[in-house]
């Protein structure tokens, strides 16, 4: 047994359970947002650490092979750290203005749903999959449900109803598969599959339908239609730092687990352009359906629900590009990586936004932010490069995001679903750019200045810094995404 | 060697961030961005100059590799087809701060957003890696959709958007043809791709020229992706018209020469008929239009739909000097646009009202402006000697001669119709604003007065009324003043001196349109 590989985990439970026990002691309830920063900082820098100790294309499994340590689960691990962090920032206002009794619960449960996430991307087992899903779902769950008023608790219910339903058909599918191979272990259910050597993809019906169903339960995950209808009442009625981490991590979480499970299990050619196709078309429909209908919202927090399922239909895209064809798999593997990074900067500096304006206004309705531009400046500023880098439009980094994914898409062949894609890209710019418009050319409903924590503020100018950085100097980030995905070849 | 590109394409972007950082003095606002603006301006020159006139191909070229994941360069240079687009872009950059001098609305802002743009049509000029190319064509957008929304006049945010969907419906259409080019050659860089040629790949090459092309029909614009123009160049503030209709239409045309034709010779050829065609309409159906206008700001833009149609002429016409002239025009209608724009706006400002059917005679108020604004006008019709002139007569001598489809005489003779009616619009538009009788032109604003009526005996609540009348006041009409005659003197020097001696344009035109034409097999 080697501890050391896993002591981001234990950290982060560890930072978790001290978070509870301090939040019986101290007063000041700020100290223990400080004390969650500090535990994921920690654990991050353990896996720069074992990044660093680990040789190119190397992965080690622990625990009787249920958990991979390779560069693939090393970058999300430090991509929910990060994400946990700059939400945790933006929280310290939102936390002590509306949930001032029950903050150590908070920030616990934010690094217990981290830690899920962290395991999701790490697992190479299916039950164990189930598990950190379930723990990364179930603390969402709780944080959904904080604010206690009618829409919150709606929303939790819908969420936990949702997700259990999904869970048991992703369940099913996870035993279909089992029956089929006998193995739960990723690499070897592979090797079963592969000695199975099938004629059609329908050749064994229950694989087929197991793999349907993982779709369906992994498509909850990232929002993808249609499985999506749970996204819109829970972004608007969840806490909005919430909403953030929701839509940024749980995201990232689902396709972390997609791309090891169907790289590895369903890697068989036959069975991947068929996955591959499947999510073409979810993806057209995602990006579509997503778009489309974002754009008559008049909450801010629905808008950028709907705009985060059109956003897993522009990621899917990769993945329909590493299913169909092999040889674009690698740039779409990297490409989904790096897309998943610049939507986590991109939208948490939207949503860091959205707290502090919020925070004053009180209202999430998008003509609440009229005049914002004179009220708030720097956070105007940030809102709007955040919202440009969520259209795709250079310089912010989710233009390079979408070059990358889409020239994935048209190396396998897909020049169809691109030309969707980009056309969707025009229609979202319509509904990201009203909000820019109103705080920019509207007439302020007071004159009064919104004002903002330091931690707050310093959590925006990270995530903006990184909306830049990845748009005008992406090659640092593309690399490792590269070596993070080069893995996914390897896996036995 | 020194990094001339660089210096010209990022000093306004330099300027745009000392402004951010410095505050909001007006004056020192102005004025950083006047010396950031005309340094690069001097620096463009210096090119001008030290460019190799005897040679072909790029020069000041810098190379670094920009993101090796998608073998994409940081590849700036420029050519005899682009160095006089960027010269122009520079001087117009410098021409637009001092025509926004008068501007008092959110100064700081305005500078920031009026310099970035430039560096981004700079950037679409000198970029010869096609996503560093994309980057800068896509960036102009920002600035430019808040400057016509901001200090734009009439229904600018609706102008705005507008501008802004159809453009990124256009480009859309272009990534697509970058990403499929991309694949198709596993390379970015327009000069290598220029010279290998494009092998046959699973993606059809005529899917990925039209792709490439709509984005740039629908900056040019073409006909019928031209719904747009109108409406921006009318809304936004006067500096923006004339960036717009100096430098960023053009963009258009330099993509399709130096993307379109010269990495799909074959292809361009096959479809010229075509584009041709679509060019004539554009050359008549804009002329008709911009003689049913009433807004001189909208008479001038409905003229610039018509003289890219001889943009587009020259271009698809596929010969050596059919595209010397297309590309003659494009520096010259940028001029003698941008000088059309920048009088129009000067006297829009100095008498209130843009309708022409309400002024006339402004030539005996306001000399200097009449006689700028008609040498303008002039030169837009084609006049010898100036610019207007010798870049149409090159236009169509080149189209005239062009043996890319049977029907080119008679579409050369249609597209001449246009300066008939060129002739027709400019001379009623300069009649109808500055000779005729003397108007009186008023400016009129609202004043609301707030009256007591009757008082309630226990004086808690007062009944008040608002009365509003409308006030009008007569607006003595004054001339230019020295800072106006500075830069409309110095276009018209330029315009001249180009119908004059062409040639100080040609030269340099020539060695960047001989390698084109090479590859058309010409």
């Amino acid at each position: 047994m080697n501890l050391q590989s896993f002591m981001p985990e234990i950290v982060l439970g560890a930072t978790a359970i001290a978070i509870i026990l301090l939040d019986l002691i101290v007063k000041r309830k700020g100290i223990l947002a400080g004390v969650g920063v500090a535990g994921l900082l920690i654990s991050g820098i353990f896996t720069v650490a074992m990044w660093g100790a680990l040789q190119p294309g190397e992965a080690s499994l622990i625990f009787n092979n249920m958990l991979a340590v390779d560069s693939f689960a090393l970058f999300f691990k430090l991509l929910f750290a990060g994400i946990a962090i700059l939400v945790i920032l933006a929280s310290v206002d939102y936390a002590g203005k509306m949930l001032p009794n029950s903050q150590g619960e908070y920030y616990a449960l934010v690094l217990l749903s981290a830690l899920g996430m962290m395991l999701m991307a790490s697992t190479t087992e299916l039950i164990s999959i189930y598990v950190s899903l379930e723990l990364a779902s179930l603390s969402l769950c709780a944080l959904v449900c904080f604010l206690k008023n009618p829409k919150s608790s709606e929303a939790a219910l819908k969420y936990i109803l949702l997700s259990g339903v999904v869970s048991a058909v992703m369940l099913f599918g996870m035993a279909l598969v089992f029956g089929v191979t006998g193995k739960t272990q990723l690499g070897e259910i592979a090797g079963v599959i592969r000695s199975m050597s099938l004629s059609t993809p329908v050749a064994s019906p229950a694989l087929a339908v197991g793999m349907v169903l993982l779709i369906a339960g992994f498509g909850f995950k990232i929002a993808a239609v249609p499985f999506h209808m749970w996204v819109p009442d829970v972004y608007e009625g969840a806490p909005t730092p919430v909403t953030a981490f929701l839509s940024v991590a749980s995201k990232a979480a689902g396709f972390a687990v997609i791309l090891r499970v169907f790289s590895s299990i369903f890697g068989v050619e036959l069975l991947s352009s068929s996955w591959g196709m499947v999510f073409a078309v979810l993806a057209a429909l995602s990006m579509t359906l997503g778009n489309v209908i974002a754009l008559p919202q008049t909450n801010i927090k629905r808008m950028l629900g709907y705009s985060s399922i059109a956003q897993a239909g522009y990621l899917m895209v990769g993945l329909a590009a590493i299913g169909i064809s092999p040889a674009a798999g690698g740039s779409g593997q990297a490409g989904i990586l790096f897309f998943l990074a610049s939507y986590a900067v991109a939208n948490l500096a939207a949503f860091t936004a959205i707290i502090a304006i919020t925070n004053k206004t009180g209202s999430d309705d998008i003509i609440d932010f009229a005049g914002m531009f004179k009220r708030a400046p720097a956070l105007s500023l940030a809102l709007t490069f955040s919202l440009i880098s969520l259209i795709g439009m250079p310089p912010a980094a989710g233009f390079i995001a979408k070059f990358y994914v889409f020239s994935a898409g048209v190396r396998a062949g897909l020049l169809w679903l691109v030309v969707i894609a980009v056309l969707n890209s025009v229609i979202s710019a319509y509904y990201y750019l009203r909000v820019v418009k109103v705080m920019w050319f509207a007439e302020p409903a007071s004159e009064e200045r919104v004002p903002s924590s330091i931690a707050l503020r310093f959590g925006l100018l990270i995530a903006s810094i990184g909306v830049l950085a990845l748009g005008i100097a992406p090659g640092v980030i593309l690399k490792v995404t590269e070596a993070a995905t080069s893995i996914l070849a390897f896996l036995p | 060697m020194y990094p001339y590109l660089s210096t010209v394409v990022f000093l306004p972007v330099a300027g745009s961030i000392v402004i951010a950082l410095l505050g909001a003095r007006e004056r020192l606002v102005k004025w950083v961005a006047a010396v950031f603006t005309f340094t690069s301006l001097l620096a463009a020159i210096g090119m001008l100059f030290r460019f190799d006139r005897t040679i072909e191909g790029m020069q000041f070229e810098e190379k670094a590799l920009w993101i090796p994941a998608l073998n994409a360069n940081f590849h700036l240079g420029v050519d005899g087809l682009s160095l006089p687009l960027v010269v122009l872009t520079a001087f117009l950059g410098f021409m637009v701060v001092l025509i926004s001098w008068k501007e008092h609305l959110r100064v700081r802002e305005y500078f920031v957003w009026l310099l970035l743009l430039e560096t981004s049509i700079l950037g679409v000029f000198s970029s010869l890696d096609l996503l560093l190319f994309f980057i800068f064509w896509e960036i102009e957008l920002i600035p430019m959709y808040f400057l016509i929304s901001v200090w734009g006049a009439g229904r600018r945010e609706y102008s705005a958007i507008k501008y802004m969907i159809y453009t990124l419906f256009g480009s859309a259409f272009m990534l697509a043809g970058i990403l499929s080019l991309y694949f198709t050659t596993g390379s970015l860089s327009i000069v290598d791709m220029a010279g290998g040629g494009i092998a046959q790949a699973a993606i059809p090459l005529t899917a990925i020229f039209f792709f490439l092309l709509i984005g740039f029909a629908v900056k040019l614009p073409v006909f019928p992706f031209h719904t747009w123009l109108p409406d921006a160049h009318t809304d936004a503030p006067t500096a923006g018209s004339v960036m717009l209709a100096g430098a960023l239409i053009k963009m258009g045309g330099y993509g399709m020469i130096r993307v379109s034709v010269s990495l799909f010779p074959d292809i361009a050829r096959t479809y010229a008929p075509l584009l041709i065609t679509l060019a004539v309409i554009g050359v008549l159906y804009g002329a008709a239009l911009t003689l049913r206008q009433n807004d001189i700001k909208r008479m001038i833009a409905y003229s610039s739909v018509s003289h890219m149609g001889y943009v587009l002429l020259g271009v698809f016409a596929l010969g050596q000097v059919s595209l010397t002239g297309a590309t003659l025009q494009m520096v010259s209608h940028g001029l003698l646009t941008g000088l059309l724009f920048a009088v129009a706006g000067l006297t829009m400002h100095n008498v209130h009202e843009r309708d022409l059917r309400k002024m006339g005679g402004l030539a005996r108020q306001m000399p200097v402006i009449a006689v700028v604004f008609s040498i303008a006008g002039l030169g837009s019709l084609g006049l010898p000697m100036t610019s207007g002139f010798i870049a149409e007569f090159i236009t169509f001598a080149g189209s005239f001669a062009s043996d890319v489809f049977g029907g080119m005489q008679a579409a050369t003779i249609l597209a001449v119709a246009g300066v008939v009616f060129a002739a027709g619009y400019i001379l009623w538009m300069i009649q109808r604003a500055f000779y005729g009788p003397v108007k009186g032109y008023v400016e009129t604003h609202i004043e609301t007065e707030t009256l007591e009526v009757g008082r309630d005996a226990l004086a808690r609540y007062q009944p008040k009324k608002v009365v509003e009348t409308t006030v009008e006041t007569p607006i003595e009409i004054h001339d230019a003043d020295a800072l106006e005659r500075v830069y409309m003197f110095s276009f018209v020097a330029l315009i001249l001196i180009i119908g004059i001696y062409p040639a100080v344009l040609t030269d340099i035109i020539q060695t960047g349109i001989s390698p084109v034409v090479r590859l058309l097999g010409g």
